[in-house]
């Protein structure tokens, strides 16, 4: 029992809180509530049963909390109240499910999944630093306790704690408004909000520092709230690709990391594992997105993802295939991380040599700094025999790796060398 | 309705020769905007400053007053002119700013204003 309301919180926390802040239009009055509303869950939920509409009772218990609450505050003027409610839309209704018939219950569960757009856009706002609008998300879309986003990201609890605190400050103080931006806006704001759900992902993914490769956790919440996304938005074809992106990359995520924690390269990984249930579903947004014909960098990886899924060995990989992709990715974002991955492709469809020249072309000072710059060329002077070259090119990649388990990797590669 | 300042900065060692074509075109681009915000209600006040090297600072301490050559902050940047808006939220505000910093040709900073 206890199992299932964890369940209902991981998939309502973030709509009830949407609906609470436009409802009242305080961001740390709805969080309250919502906390309070799961308590009282937590009382009532093993006795009387989970209700046939859980997110509906818990928003609702929220909202009854909520007024109560500013009941009791009784000194909080009017005046007062208003000027901390956030710019919230008017026009959106404020009622809850209980008292309308069918067709306003649609109205309202419009509203919801409007509610939870506003807040991505809202958290994912860009006058947000980028790490500001990723705890934003994950505390208020994802429920994550603060000492939980802290121990995700190796900072200290008090660092992200007052990370929260000053992103709600900036919202509230500059009049952010929660809503839906318009259609001139929302490209670079939807931009935005992809760009930081596919950051938890990663963080998720390939920790940048820490001693676990993959925290299954965060890259669990980031496929969720990109679901959530592409469902509610699934006329963005670049919404549907990060979706895609990320099943495709996490199907492999079993037979990334050997039992002894190590990293096994794409290669080399043992196909059979790979999750085919994950791989259909990212295929089929790939070709849903192909269908639609509007091109995005997203939607291009995960065809490039797409294409890795297909091959059941790395031999038979269609790598032409993917060099006229990452072609097509640079046409869109001509930096130096897309051209190192294409010179990956072109090492393997014609061979190291040629796979060093592509990597030449890239302005080494921009990618110093990168360490799978250093891990591929590395690999390519090995490959031709240029060792000497190939050994430094492998310490300056192990200098630049934090994650323990990707450091051991490069230093038995270096040593096989 | 709330109120932002939407300031301009730049190096400091910029001297304005509003007789070069390139000042001209920015004093005409930034006629044109002053214009808009006008138009559009959103306009509260504006001004282009002298260069921070002509300001002066002042103290008060318990009564004592002392005044020291200027400006307050030792940076490179300093500030060179802002507007006051009214905007309807910060989207409208940054809307707004977007169009500065393309009239004044450099970066803007926008602050919301209290109350």
């Amino acid at each position: 029992m206890t199992d299932s309301i964890a369940e209902v919180f991981r998939r309502e926390v973030g709509r009830c809180t949407a609906s609470l802040i436009r409802i009242f239009g305080d961001i740390d009055l709805a969080e309250d509530a919502v906390a309070e509303a799961f308590v009282i869950a937590i009382e009532k939920w093993p006795e009387a049963g989970i209700p046939p509409n859980p997110g509906g009772w818990i928003t609702t218990t929220a909202r009854n909390r909520a007024i109560d609450r500013l009941r009791r505050e009784s000194t909080r003027s009017e005046r007062t109240l208003a000027a901390h409610r956030l710019h919230t839309d008017d026009t959106a209704p404020e009622d809850s499910p209980e008292s309308h018939d069918r067709g306003k219950l649609d109205d309202f569960v419009d509203v919801i999944a409007d509610d939870q757009l506003r807040l991505m856009f809202l958290c994912a706002h860009p006058a947000l630093a980028v790490d500001a609008q990723v705890a934003l998300i994950l505390r208020l879309l994802g429920g994550l306790e603060t000492d939980e986003i802290a121990t995700a990201f190796v900072v200290p609890d008090v660092t992200l704690a007052q990370r929260i605190v000053r992103a709600k400050r900036k919202l509230h103080d500059n009049h952010a408004p929660y809503s839906i931006p318009g259609s001139a806006e929302l490209p670079e704001r939807l931009q935005s909000v992809l760009t930081a759900i596919y950051l938890i992902y990663t963080e998720g993914h390939t920790a940048t520092s820490g001693r676990t490769l993959t925290r299954t956790d965060l890259s669990g919440e980031a496929i969720r709230l990109a679901r959530t996304l592409a469902t509610l938005m699934p006329d963005e074809t670049e919404a549907l690709g990060l979706l895609a992106l990320m099943l495709l990359s996490e199907s492999r995520r079993r037979s990334r990391v050997a039992i002894d924690g190590s990293l096994i390269r794409l290669a080399d990984q043992d196909r059979t594992q790979w999750d085919r249930a994950l791989i259909s579903e990212g295929q089929e947004l790939v070709r849903t997105c192909l269908r639609r014909n509007r091109p995005g960098p997203f939607q291009i990886q995960a065809a490039i993802s797409a294409v890795h899924a297909d091959a059941t060995t790395s031999q038979s990989t269609d790598w032409s295939q993917v060099i006229i992709l990452y072609d097509h990715l640079y046409e869109m974002r001509p930096n130096p991380v897309v051209a190192l991955n294409r010179s990956v492709a072109v090492a393997e469809l014609h061979g190291p040599a040629e796979g060093l020249a592509a990597l030449g072309e890239i302005e080494p000072s921009s990618l110093d700094n990168y360490q799978p710059y250093h891990a591929a060329r590395a690999d390519f002077l090995t490959r031709v025999g240029r060792l000497d070259e190939a050994a430094a090119a492998y310490d300056r990649a192990i200098e630049l790796t934090s994650n323990t388990v990707e450091r051991d990797f490069l230093t038995r590669q270096r040593a096989a060398n | 309705m709330a109120q932002y300042m939407i300031s301009v900065w730049h190096d400091d060692s910029y001297e304005t020769d509003f007789s070069s074509p390139e000042a001209q075109r920015i004093v005409a681009l930034v006629g044109a905007f002053n214009e808009e915000l006008q138009q559009a209600g959103a306009w509260v006040f504006a001004a282009g400053l002298h260069p921070a090297s002509s300001a002066t600072v002042v103290r008060s301490s318990a009564g004592d007053v002392s005044m020291i050559d200027g400006p307050y902050a030792e940076t490179k940047e300093q500030m060179g002119g802002f507007w006051m808006i009214e905007a309807v939220d910060l989207d409208a505000a940054l809307a707004w700013a977007a169009k500065a910093a393309a009239a004044c040709g450099g970066p803007v900073e926008v602050r919301p204003s209290q109350g």
